[in-house]
Protein backbone atom coordinates (compact mmCIF):
# COMPACT_ATOMS: atom_id res chain seq x y z
CA UNK A 1 0.00 0.00 0.00
CA UNK A 2 2.62 2.53 1.20
CA UNK A 3 4.91 1.17 -1.25
CA UNK A 4 2.18 2.28 -4.43
CA UNK A 5 1.33 5.21 -2.99
CA UNK A 6 5.05 6.65 -3.37
CA UNK A 7 5.15 4.74 -6.69
CA UNK A 8 2.54 6.96 -7.97
CA UNK A 9 4.38 10.22 -6.37
CA UNK A 10 7.32 9.66 -8.05
CA UNK A 11 5.66 8.57 -11.12
CA UNK A 12 5.31 12.45 -13.16
CA UNK A 13 9.39 12.95 -11.83
CA UNK A 14 10.18 9.93 -13.76
CA UNK A 15 8.07 10.75 -16.75
CA UNK A 16 10.42 14.19 -16.81
CA UNK A 17 11.65 16.50 -14.09
CA UNK A 18 10.00 19.92 -15.75
CA UNK A 19 6.41 18.50 -16.27
CA UNK A 20 4.98 18.79 -12.66
CA UNK A 21 6.00 22.49 -13.59
CA UNK A 22 5.42 22.82 -16.43
CA UNK A 23 1.46 22.86 -16.14
CA UNK A 24 1.36 26.11 -14.20
CA UNK A 25 1.58 29.18 -16.03
CA UNK A 26 5.08 30.76 -17.06
CA UNK A 27 4.97 33.63 -14.61
CA UNK A 28 3.48 31.90 -11.69
CA UNK A 29 7.38 29.81 -11.96
CA UNK A 30 9.27 32.79 -12.99
CA UNK A 31 8.19 35.32 -10.70
CA UNK A 32 6.31 34.24 -7.81
CA UNK A 33 4.16 35.84 -5.54
CA UNK A 34 5.99 35.36 -2.24
CA UNK A 35 8.52 37.95 -3.32
CA UNK A 36 5.52 40.53 -3.84
CA UNK A 37 3.85 39.44 -1.05
CA UNK A 38 5.92 40.69 2.85
CA UNK A 39 5.69 43.81 0.55
CA UNK A 40 2.11 43.78 -0.04
CA UNK A 41 1.46 42.85 3.54
CA UNK A 42 3.26 45.99 5.23
CA UNK A 43 1.48 48.31 3.14
CA UNK A 44 -2.13 47.06 3.88
CA UNK A 45 -1.04 46.32 7.36
CA UNK A 46 0.49 49.54 7.91
CA UNK A 47 -0.97 52.14 5.89
CA UNK A 48 -4.07 50.46 3.96
CA UNK A 49 -5.76 49.65 7.10
CA UNK A 50 -5.32 53.03 8.84
CA UNK A 51 -6.57 54.53 6.04
CA UNK A 52 -9.69 52.18 6.09
CA UNK A 53 -9.38 52.55 10.02
CA UNK A 54 -9.98 56.34 9.16
CA UNK A 55 -13.64 55.63 7.61
CA UNK A 56 -15.18 54.60 11.23
CA UNK A 57 -12.93 56.43 13.97
CA UNK A 58 -14.19 60.16 13.07
CA UNK A 59 -17.45 59.06 13.76
CA UNK A 60 -16.40 57.67 17.58
CA UNK A 61 -16.03 59.65 20.46
CA UNK A 62 -12.58 58.15 20.74
CA UNK A 63 -10.87 60.22 23.06
CA UNK A 64 -7.96 60.24 26.14
CA UNK A 65 -11.06 61.08 28.41
CA UNK A 66 -12.62 57.93 27.56
CA UNK A 67 -12.11 54.41 28.28
CA UNK A 68 -14.14 53.05 25.74
CA UNK A 69 -15.30 53.76 22.34
CA UNK A 70 -18.65 54.89 21.19
CA UNK A 71 -20.47 55.31 18.04
CA UNK A 72 -21.54 59.14 17.91
CA UNK A 73 -22.41 59.82 14.37
CA UNK A 74 -21.88 62.79 12.46
CA UNK A 75 -21.29 64.80 16.21
CA UNK A 76 -17.09 65.42 15.02
CA UNK A 77 -17.84 66.56 11.73
CA UNK A 78 -20.62 69.04 12.89
CA UNK A 79 -18.18 70.36 15.82
CA UNK A 80 -15.38 71.32 13.60
CA UNK A 81 -17.85 72.60 10.71
CA UNK A 82 -19.35 74.83 13.85
CA UNK A 83 -16.23 76.53 15.02
CA UNK A 84 -14.84 77.09 11.59
CA UNK A 85 -11.81 74.95 11.57
CA UNK A 86 -12.85 72.35 9.05
CA UNK A 87 -13.82 75.11 6.06
CA UNK A 88 -10.14 77.15 7.45
CA UNK A 89 -8.14 74.44 7.47
CA UNK A 90 -9.46 73.10 3.70
CA UNK A 91 -9.10 76.62 2.66
CA UNK A 92 -5.81 77.13 3.70
CA UNK A 93 -3.91 74.03 3.00
CA UNK A 94 -5.24 74.13 -0.90
CA UNK A 95 -3.81 77.91 -1.39
CA UNK A 96 -0.58 76.65 0.43
CA UNK A 97 -0.23 73.22 -1.75
CA UNK A 98 -1.19 75.49 -5.19
CA UNK A 99 1.12 78.28 -4.61
CA UNK A 100 3.80 75.63 -3.23
CA UNK A 101 3.16 73.90 -6.05
CA UNK A 102 3.70 77.27 -8.44
CA UNK A 103 6.68 78.59 -6.87
CA UNK A 104 8.71 74.86 -6.48
CA UNK A 105 8.08 73.98 -9.98
CA UNK A 106 8.69 78.25 -11.18
CA UNK A 107 11.93 78.21 -9.08
CA UNK A 108 12.96 74.56 -9.95
CA UNK A 109 12.07 75.49 -13.94
CA UNK A 110 14.19 78.79 -13.89
CA UNK A 111 17.24 76.76 -12.39
CA UNK A 112 16.80 73.25 -14.57
CA UNK A 113 17.40 76.19 -17.60
CA UNK A 114 20.01 78.19 -16.41
CA UNK A 115 21.88 75.20 -15.50
CA UNK A 116 20.87 72.59 -18.35
CA UNK A 117 24.25 72.59 -20.02
CA UNK A 118 26.52 70.30 -18.58
CA UNK A 119 29.69 72.10 -17.19
CA UNK A 120 31.84 72.23 -14.27
CA UNK A 121 30.39 75.59 -13.62
CA UNK A 122 26.86 73.89 -13.45
CA UNK A 123 27.03 70.30 -12.29
CA UNK A 124 28.56 71.90 -8.73
CA UNK A 125 25.70 75.41 -8.45
CA UNK A 126 23.41 72.11 -9.39
CA UNK A 127 24.77 70.38 -5.99
CA UNK A 128 24.41 74.08 -4.14
CA UNK A 129 20.70 74.76 -5.26
CA UNK A 130 20.19 71.23 -3.85
CA UNK A 131 21.21 71.79 -0.23
CA UNK A 132 17.95 73.03 0.75
CA UNK A 133 16.56 69.19 -0.54
CA UNK A 134 19.04 67.89 1.91
CA UNK A 135 18.18 70.28 4.98
CA UNK A 136 15.10 69.03 6.57
CA UNK A 137 12.08 71.46 6.48
CA UNK A 138 11.66 71.80 10.35
CA UNK A 139 15.78 73.00 9.99
CA UNK A 140 14.83 74.86 6.95
CA UNK A 141 11.66 76.70 9.42
CA UNK A 142 13.98 77.72 12.05
CA UNK A 143 16.23 79.29 9.47
CA UNK A 144 13.41 81.13 7.90
CA UNK A 145 12.23 82.28 11.38
CA UNK A 146 15.72 83.64 12.33
CA UNK A 147 15.73 85.39 9.29
CA UNK A 148 12.14 86.88 8.55
CA UNK A 149 11.65 86.91 12.91
CA UNK A 150 11.05 90.94 13.51
CA UNK A 151 14.30 90.98 15.11
CA UNK A 152 16.04 88.78 12.45
CA UNK A 153 18.70 89.04 10.07
CA UNK A 154 16.63 90.58 7.00
CA UNK A 155 14.98 93.72 8.79
CA UNK A 156 18.64 94.05 9.92
CA UNK A 157 19.87 93.83 6.76
CA UNK A 158 17.24 96.26 5.40
CA UNK A 159 16.96 98.35 8.29
CA UNK A 160 13.37 97.37 8.46
CA UNK A 161 10.83 96.42 11.49
CA UNK A 162 8.57 94.11 9.15
CA UNK A 163 6.60 91.48 11.01
CA UNK A 164 7.01 89.19 7.98
CA UNK A 165 5.29 85.69 9.90
CA UNK A 166 2.80 88.49 11.67
CA UNK A 167 0.47 88.94 8.77
CA UNK A 168 -2.57 87.12 8.63
CA UNK A 169 -3.06 87.39 4.77
CA UNK A 170 0.85 87.41 3.79
CA UNK A 171 2.65 85.32 6.31
CA UNK A 172 0.87 82.24 4.54
CA UNK A 173 2.15 83.25 1.22
CA UNK A 174 5.67 83.59 2.84
CA UNK A 175 5.56 80.04 3.94
CA UNK A 176 4.65 78.98 1.10
CA UNK A 177 7.57 80.82 -0.91
CA UNK A 178 10.03 78.51 1.82
CA UNK A 179 8.39 75.65 1.02
CA UNK A 180 9.01 76.31 -2.64
CA UNK A 181 12.55 77.52 -1.82
CA UNK A 182 13.34 73.95 0.74
CA UNK A 183 12.08 71.77 -2.68
CA UNK A 184 13.51 73.68 -5.58
CA UNK A 185 16.31 71.67 -6.10
CA UNK A 186 14.29 68.34 -6.62
CA UNK A 187 11.87 69.93 -9.14
CA UNK A 188 15.06 71.65 -10.91
CA UNK A 189 16.39 68.00 -10.91
CA UNK A 190 13.87 66.66 -12.60
CA UNK A 191 13.54 69.17 -14.84
CA UNK A 192 16.76 68.69 -15.78
CA UNK A 193 16.14 65.37 -16.50
CA UNK A 194 13.65 66.26 -19.07
CA UNK A 195 15.72 68.70 -20.88
CA UNK A 196 18.15 65.98 -20.97
CA UNK A 197 15.10 63.73 -22.70
CA UNK A 198 14.83 66.19 -25.71
CA UNK A 199 16.51 64.83 -28.80
CA UNK A 200 19.56 66.96 -29.78
CA UNK A 201 18.25 67.27 -33.62
CA UNK A 202 14.95 68.48 -32.88
CA UNK A 203 16.07 71.77 -31.77
CA UNK A 204 18.56 71.64 -34.05
CA UNK A 205 15.58 71.52 -36.28
CA UNK A 206 14.19 74.47 -34.51
CA UNK A 207 16.94 76.35 -34.72
CA UNK A 208 17.51 76.30 -38.49
CA UNK A 209 14.30 77.12 -39.12
CA UNK A 210 14.78 80.15 -37.92
CA UNK A 211 12.94 80.11 -34.18
CA UNK A 212 14.52 82.12 -31.60
CA UNK A 213 14.91 80.69 -27.97
CA UNK A 214 11.70 81.92 -26.73
CA UNK A 215 10.08 80.42 -29.76
CA UNK A 216 12.33 77.26 -29.02
CA UNK A 217 11.09 77.00 -25.47
CA UNK A 218 7.67 77.93 -26.15
CA UNK A 219 7.36 75.45 -29.05
CA UNK A 220 9.88 72.75 -28.18
CA UNK A 221 10.68 72.26 -25.00
CA UNK A 222 8.02 73.21 -22.93
CA UNK A 223 5.50 70.43 -24.50
CA UNK A 224 8.52 67.92 -24.39
CA UNK A 225 8.58 68.59 -20.90
CA UNK A 226 4.98 67.32 -20.32
CA UNK A 227 5.95 64.32 -18.40
CA UNK A 228 8.11 66.23 -16.18
CA UNK A 229 5.91 68.68 -15.44
CA UNK A 230 3.03 66.03 -15.04
CA UNK A 231 5.67 64.02 -11.93
CA UNK A 232 6.68 68.09 -10.45
CA UNK A 233 3.35 69.25 -10.42
CA UNK A 234 1.20 65.93 -9.02
CA UNK A 235 4.22 65.10 -6.76
CA UNK A 236 4.33 69.41 -5.38
CA UNK A 237 0.51 69.72 -5.06
CA UNK A 238 -0.15 66.57 -3.18
CA UNK A 239 2.82 66.56 -1.16
CA UNK A 240 2.78 69.89 -0.03
CA UNK A 241 -0.68 69.22 0.98
CA UNK A 242 0.73 67.15 3.30
CA UNK A 243 2.74 69.50 4.38
CA UNK A 244 3.68 70.48 8.30
CA UNK A 245 7.54 70.71 9.17
CA UNK A 246 7.72 74.17 7.56
CA UNK A 247 4.67 75.89 9.06
CA UNK A 248 5.47 74.26 12.53
CA UNK A 249 8.58 75.66 12.86
CA UNK A 250 8.12 78.88 11.10
CA UNK A 251 4.33 80.04 12.64
CA UNK A 252 2.95 77.11 14.40
CA UNK A 253 -0.46 77.65 12.55
CA UNK A 254 -0.78 81.19 13.31
CA UNK A 255 -1.04 84.67 13.10
CA UNK A 256 -4.91 83.87 14.08
CA UNK A 257 -4.39 80.56 12.35
CA UNK A 258 -4.22 81.77 9.30
CA UNK A 259 -1.50 79.07 8.27
CA UNK A 260 -3.15 76.14 10.12
CA UNK A 261 -3.04 73.57 7.37
CA UNK A 262 -4.89 69.93 8.35
CA UNK A 263 -2.05 68.48 9.45
CA UNK A 264 -1.22 71.32 11.84
CA UNK A 265 -5.00 71.13 12.96
CA UNK A 266 -4.42 67.27 13.66
CA UNK A 267 -1.35 67.38 15.37
CA UNK A 268 -3.03 70.36 17.93
CA UNK A 269 -6.18 68.64 18.61
CA UNK A 270 -4.20 65.48 19.10
CA UNK A 271 -1.96 66.53 21.73
CA UNK A 272 -5.24 67.98 23.38
CA UNK A 273 -6.59 63.95 23.27
CA UNK A 274 -9.62 64.63 21.07
CA UNK A 275 -9.06 61.79 18.66
CA UNK A 276 -12.08 61.43 16.94
CA UNK A 277 -11.98 65.09 15.98
CA UNK A 278 -8.31 64.60 14.49
CA UNK A 279 -9.28 61.91 12.75
CA UNK A 280 -12.42 63.29 11.38
CA UNK A 281 -9.94 66.30 10.04
CA UNK A 282 -7.44 63.49 8.60
CA UNK A 283 -10.65 61.73 7.08
CA UNK A 284 -11.07 65.32 5.12
CA UNK A 285 -7.56 65.41 4.38
CA UNK A 286 -7.77 61.97 2.19
CA UNK A 287 -11.01 63.35 0.50
CA UNK A 288 -9.94 66.57 -0.56
CA UNK A 289 -6.45 64.74 -2.24
CA UNK A 290 -8.56 62.13 -3.84
CA UNK A 291 -10.91 64.67 -5.10
CA UNK A 292 -7.34 67.10 -6.24
CA UNK A 293 -5.31 64.05 -7.51
CA UNK A 294 -7.87 62.16 -9.45
CA UNK A 295 -8.80 64.89 -12.07
CA UNK A 296 -4.86 66.41 -11.94
CA UNK A 297 -3.57 62.98 -12.55
CA UNK A 298 -5.98 62.36 -15.35
CA UNK A 299 -5.96 65.94 -16.96
CA UNK A 300 -1.94 65.71 -16.83
CA UNK A 301 -2.07 62.62 -18.73
CA UNK A 302 -4.59 63.19 -21.18
CA UNK A 303 -2.42 66.76 -21.79
CA UNK A 304 0.84 64.46 -22.19
CA UNK A 305 -0.63 62.46 -24.96
CA UNK A 306 -2.09 65.64 -27.29
CA UNK A 307 0.58 66.81 -27.19
CA UNK B 1 24.69 82.76 -28.02
CA UNK B 2 24.20 86.51 -27.51
CA UNK B 3 27.28 87.80 -25.28
CA UNK B 4 24.61 89.10 -22.91
CA UNK B 5 23.20 85.50 -21.95
CA UNK B 6 27.22 84.11 -22.00
CA UNK B 7 27.91 86.59 -18.88
CA UNK B 8 25.18 87.16 -17.84
CA UNK B 9 23.77 83.54 -17.11
CA UNK B 10 26.74 82.44 -14.90
CA UNK B 11 26.12 86.04 -13.15
CA UNK B 12 22.88 85.27 -12.40
CA UNK B 13 23.70 82.11 -11.13
CA UNK B 14 26.01 82.98 -9.16
CA UNK B 15 23.81 86.20 -7.63
CA UNK B 16 20.92 83.46 -6.96
CA UNK B 17 22.92 81.35 -5.17
CA UNK B 18 24.73 83.78 -3.18
CA UNK B 19 21.28 85.57 -2.17
CA UNK B 20 18.68 82.24 -1.79
CA UNK B 21 21.22 79.00 -0.91
CA UNK B 22 24.39 81.45 0.67
CA UNK B 23 22.76 84.13 2.59
CA UNK B 24 20.78 81.39 4.82
CA UNK B 25 24.10 79.06 5.32
CA UNK B 26 25.66 81.68 5.92
CA UNK B 27 23.02 82.83 9.09
CA UNK B 28 23.53 79.17 10.21
CA UNK B 29 27.24 78.92 10.20
CA UNK B 30 27.37 82.62 11.96
CA UNK B 31 24.55 81.77 14.65
CA UNK B 32 26.10 78.73 15.52
CA UNK B 33 29.58 79.96 16.61
CA UNK B 34 28.12 82.54 18.83
CA UNK B 35 27.80 83.25 22.13
CA UNK B 36 24.18 83.22 23.45
CA UNK B 37 24.34 87.61 23.88
CA UNK B 38 25.17 87.77 20.51
CA UNK B 39 23.09 85.43 19.27
CA UNK B 40 19.69 86.58 20.12
CA UNK B 41 19.28 88.61 17.53
CA UNK B 42 19.89 86.46 14.78
CA UNK B 43 21.78 88.57 11.80
CA UNK B 44 24.73 87.81 9.50
CA UNK B 45 26.99 89.88 12.03
CA UNK B 46 30.16 87.64 12.15
CA UNK B 47 30.45 86.62 15.73
CA UNK B 48 32.60 88.88 17.60
CA UNK B 49 33.70 86.38 20.14
CA UNK B 50 34.02 82.86 18.47
CA UNK B 51 32.79 79.77 20.64
CA UNK B 52 31.94 76.65 17.80
CA UNK B 53 33.50 74.39 20.32
CA UNK B 54 31.15 75.19 23.50
CA UNK B 55 28.00 75.29 21.49
CA UNK B 56 28.70 72.55 19.58
CA UNK B 57 29.59 70.78 23.10
CA UNK B 58 26.20 72.31 24.29
CA UNK B 59 24.24 70.73 21.81
CA UNK B 60 25.60 67.51 22.55
CA UNK B 61 25.09 67.68 25.72
CA UNK B 62 21.67 69.48 26.66
CA UNK B 63 20.50 68.49 23.05
CA UNK B 64 20.49 64.48 23.84
CA UNK B 65 22.43 64.60 20.14
CA UNK B 66 24.26 61.37 20.68
CA UNK B 67 21.12 59.61 21.79
CA UNK B 68 19.01 60.73 19.22
CA UNK B 69 21.55 60.42 16.83
CA UNK B 70 21.59 56.60 17.65
CA UNK B 71 18.06 56.47 17.79
CA UNK B 72 17.45 57.90 14.36
CA UNK B 73 20.07 55.47 13.03
CA UNK B 74 17.78 52.86 14.52
CA UNK B 75 14.49 53.44 13.27
CA UNK B 76 16.44 54.78 10.05
CA UNK B 77 18.15 52.07 8.60
CA UNK B 78 16.15 49.40 9.21
CA UNK B 79 13.41 51.18 7.50
CA UNK B 80 15.45 51.97 4.62
CA UNK B 81 16.55 48.67 4.53
CA UNK B 82 12.86 47.20 4.37
CA UNK B 83 11.74 49.91 1.89
CA UNK B 84 14.46 48.37 -0.40
CA UNK B 85 14.08 45.06 -0.14
CA UNK B 86 10.58 44.54 0.36
CA UNK B 87 9.76 47.30 -2.71
CA UNK B 88 12.24 45.26 -5.17
CA UNK B 89 10.80 41.78 -4.63
CA UNK B 90 7.34 43.33 -5.55
CA UNK B 91 8.78 45.53 -8.02
CA UNK B 92 9.93 42.65 -9.62
CA UNK B 93 6.35 40.35 -9.73
CA UNK B 94 4.97 43.74 -10.75
CA UNK B 95 6.91 44.25 -13.69
CA UNK B 96 7.26 41.31 -15.37
CA UNK B 97 3.56 39.45 -14.58
CA UNK B 98 1.12 40.43 -16.80
CA UNK B 99 -3.19 39.59 -15.17
CA UNK B 100 -5.57 41.91 -13.97
CA UNK B 101 -4.40 40.40 -10.21
CA UNK B 102 -1.11 42.02 -10.94
CA UNK B 103 -2.40 45.46 -12.13
CA UNK B 104 -4.92 45.36 -8.89
CA UNK B 105 -2.05 45.13 -6.80
CA UNK B 106 0.46 47.10 -8.56
CA UNK B 107 -1.93 49.92 -8.61
CA UNK B 108 -3.30 49.31 -4.82
CA UNK B 109 0.68 49.60 -3.49
CA UNK B 110 1.55 52.91 -5.47
CA UNK B 111 -1.35 54.36 -4.11
CA UNK B 112 0.72 55.29 -1.39
CA UNK B 113 2.00 58.41 -3.79
CA UNK B 114 -1.06 60.25 -3.44
CA UNK B 115 -3.53 58.96 -0.45
CA UNK B 116 -1.57 60.76 2.35
CA UNK B 117 -1.20 58.00 5.49
CA UNK B 118 -4.23 58.15 8.45
CA UNK B 119 -2.05 59.36 10.86
CA UNK B 120 -4.54 59.55 13.80
CA UNK B 121 -5.06 55.52 13.26
CA UNK B 122 -2.19 54.33 12.64
CA UNK B 123 -1.63 55.18 16.65
CA UNK B 124 -4.76 53.55 17.47
CA UNK B 125 -3.53 51.02 15.38
CA UNK B 126 -0.18 50.49 16.40
CA UNK B 127 -1.53 50.45 20.87
CA UNK B 128 -3.63 47.59 19.92
CA UNK B 129 -0.35 46.02 18.50
CA UNK B 130 1.29 46.78 21.15
CA UNK B 131 3.48 48.64 19.16
CA UNK B 132 3.01 52.63 20.25
CA UNK B 133 6.29 54.30 21.09
CA UNK B 134 8.31 51.25 20.34
CA UNK B 135 11.13 51.64 17.32
CA UNK B 136 9.49 48.36 15.36
CA UNK B 137 6.10 50.60 15.30
CA UNK B 138 8.33 53.22 14.04
CA UNK B 139 9.82 51.32 11.65
CA UNK B 140 6.87 49.85 9.78
CA UNK B 141 4.62 53.18 10.10
CA UNK B 142 7.79 54.49 7.60
CA UNK B 143 8.47 51.00 5.38
CA UNK B 144 4.86 51.12 5.12
CA UNK B 145 4.75 54.87 4.23
CA UNK B 146 7.90 54.44 1.86
CA UNK B 147 7.65 51.14 0.25
CA UNK B 148 4.80 53.20 -2.55
CA UNK B 149 7.77 55.08 -3.94
CA UNK B 150 10.55 52.70 -3.99
CA UNK B 151 7.91 49.93 -5.49
CA UNK B 152 6.88 52.79 -8.28
CA UNK B 153 10.65 53.52 -9.11
CA UNK B 154 11.93 50.45 -9.17
CA UNK B 155 8.59 48.59 -11.40
CA UNK B 156 9.41 51.94 -14.12
CA UNK B 157 13.07 50.52 -13.84
CA UNK B 158 12.78 46.38 -14.17
CA UNK B 159 10.52 47.51 -17.18
CA UNK B 160 13.28 48.81 -18.99
CA UNK B 161 15.78 45.53 -18.67
CA UNK B 162 15.87 43.11 -20.68
CA UNK B 163 13.85 39.77 -20.21
CA UNK B 164 16.99 38.08 -21.87
CA UNK B 165 19.09 38.62 -19.24
CA UNK B 166 16.74 36.10 -16.87
CA UNK B 167 15.97 33.84 -19.56
CA UNK B 168 19.92 33.16 -19.48
CA UNK B 169 20.24 32.72 -16.57
CA UNK B 170 16.87 30.39 -16.16
CA UNK B 171 18.67 28.36 -18.86
CA UNK B 172 21.54 27.88 -16.63
CA UNK B 173 19.01 26.66 -14.13
CA UNK B 174 19.09 28.85 -11.57
CA UNK B 175 15.93 29.46 -9.34
CA UNK B 176 13.79 32.40 -9.26
CA UNK B 177 15.59 33.20 -5.95
CA UNK B 178 18.84 33.31 -7.07
CA UNK B 179 18.13 35.14 -10.15
CA UNK B 180 16.28 37.84 -8.16
CA UNK B 181 19.40 38.28 -5.75
CA UNK B 182 21.90 37.64 -8.31
CA UNK B 183 20.67 39.36 -11.73
CA UNK B 184 17.72 42.10 -10.97
CA UNK B 185 19.11 43.26 -7.31
CA UNK B 186 22.62 44.20 -9.10
CA UNK B 187 21.19 45.31 -11.89
CA UNK B 188 18.88 47.69 -9.81
CA UNK B 189 21.93 49.66 -8.50
CA UNK B 190 20.95 52.97 -10.07
CA UNK B 191 17.50 53.40 -9.07
CA UNK B 192 18.09 51.77 -5.26
CA UNK B 193 20.68 54.87 -4.75
CA UNK B 194 18.05 57.10 -5.76
CA UNK B 195 15.25 55.26 -3.81
CA UNK B 196 18.04 55.03 -0.85
CA UNK B 197 18.52 58.77 -0.89
CA UNK B 198 14.92 59.85 -1.17
CA UNK B 199 13.67 56.90 1.69
CA UNK B 200 16.73 58.11 4.12
CA UNK B 201 16.21 61.84 3.88
CA UNK B 202 12.49 61.60 4.09
CA UNK B 203 12.60 59.82 7.20
CA UNK B 204 15.78 61.54 8.83
CA UNK B 205 14.25 64.98 8.82
CA UNK B 206 10.46 63.53 9.50
CA UNK B 207 9.08 65.21 13.12
CA UNK B 208 5.16 64.86 11.88
CA UNK B 209 5.09 60.89 12.02
CA UNK B 210 7.56 60.74 14.77
CA UNK B 211 5.46 62.84 16.81
CA UNK B 212 2.70 60.65 17.19
CA UNK B 213 3.92 57.09 17.11
CA UNK B 214 7.33 57.56 19.11
CA UNK B 215 6.57 60.62 21.14
CA UNK B 216 9.15 62.12 23.03
CA UNK B 217 11.08 60.77 25.83
CA UNK B 218 13.90 58.12 25.36
CA UNK B 219 13.77 56.83 21.64
CA UNK B 220 13.28 60.45 20.34
CA UNK B 221 14.92 60.88 17.31
CA UNK B 222 17.16 63.66 16.22
CA UNK B 223 14.36 65.90 14.66
CA UNK B 224 11.73 65.74 17.81
CA UNK B 225 15.40 66.77 20.23
CA UNK B 226 15.67 69.44 17.28
CA UNK B 227 11.93 70.29 18.19
CA UNK B 228 12.29 70.52 21.99
CA UNK B 229 15.42 72.30 21.61
CA UNK B 230 14.00 74.79 19.64
CA UNK B 231 10.69 75.31 21.24
CA UNK B 232 13.05 75.92 24.66
CA UNK B 233 13.77 78.74 22.37
CA UNK B 234 10.86 80.74 23.62
CA UNK B 235 12.18 81.38 27.09
CA UNK B 236 16.11 80.47 26.70
CA UNK B 237 16.93 82.47 23.91
CA UNK B 238 19.11 79.84 22.76
CA UNK B 239 19.46 80.37 18.49
CA UNK B 240 23.00 79.56 18.95
CA UNK B 241 22.30 75.79 20.10
CA UNK B 242 19.05 75.36 17.44
CA UNK B 243 21.58 76.20 14.58
CA UNK B 244 24.44 74.13 16.10
CA UNK B 245 21.91 71.20 16.52
CA UNK B 246 20.66 72.08 12.58
CA UNK B 247 24.00 71.57 11.03
CA UNK B 248 24.96 68.62 12.59
CA UNK B 249 21.65 66.99 11.86
CA UNK B 250 22.01 67.74 7.92
CA UNK B 251 25.61 66.84 7.42
CA UNK B 252 24.80 63.58 7.53
CA UNK B 253 22.46 63.81 4.50
CA UNK B 254 24.92 65.97 2.84
CA UNK B 255 27.21 62.61 2.92
CA UNK B 256 24.85 60.59 1.56
CA UNK B 257 23.99 62.61 -0.74
CA UNK B 258 27.48 63.24 -2.19
CA UNK B 259 28.12 59.40 -1.51
CA UNK B 260 25.22 58.41 -4.41
CA UNK B 261 25.25 62.17 -6.16
CA UNK B 262 25.50 60.50 -9.98
CA UNK B 263 22.75 57.99 -9.56
CA UNK B 264 20.46 60.47 -8.01
CA UNK B 265 20.01 61.96 -12.28
CA UNK B 266 19.89 58.49 -13.35
CA UNK B 267 17.62 56.95 -11.30
CA UNK B 268 15.42 60.05 -11.81
CA UNK B 269 15.13 60.24 -15.48
CA UNK B 270 14.88 56.32 -15.95
CA UNK B 271 11.79 55.96 -12.94
CA UNK B 272 9.63 59.49 -12.97
CA UNK B 273 9.94 60.75 -16.65
CA UNK B 274 11.06 58.10 -18.65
Amino acid sequence: MADTVVRTRKQPSAAGPPRSVGRLPRAAVHHPWWFALPAIAVFAGFFLVPNLLNFYYPFTDWSSYHADIAFTGLDNFRTIADDGSLLRAIRTTLVYALLAAVFQNGFGLVLALLLEDDSRFNRFFRAVFFLPVLISALATGYVFQALLDQDGAVNSVLGTDIPWLGSTTWTLVIVTLIHGWKWMGLAMLIYLAGLKGIPGDMLEAARIDGAGPWRTFWSVRWPMLAPAVTFNVTTALIGSMNTFDIVQATTGGGPAASTEVFNIYMFRIFGQGLYAQASAMSLVLFLVVVAVAIPLVVGLRRREQLL
Amino acid sequence: MTPVWRYGRPALVLLLAGLAVGVPLWLVAVTSAKPQAEAIKPNLDLPRHWQPAANYADALAEGEMLRGFLNSLLVVVPSVVLVLILGAGAAWVFARRKSRLVSAAYALCISGLLLPPAVITIVMELRQLGLAGTRPGMIAVYTGMYLSTSIFFMTGFIRAIPMELEEAARMDGATPSRIFWRIVLPLLRPVIATATIMVTLYAWSDVFYAFFVLGGGDRATLPLNLYQVASAQLYLNNWHLVFAYVVVMSLPMVAVFLVGQRKIVSGITSGAVK
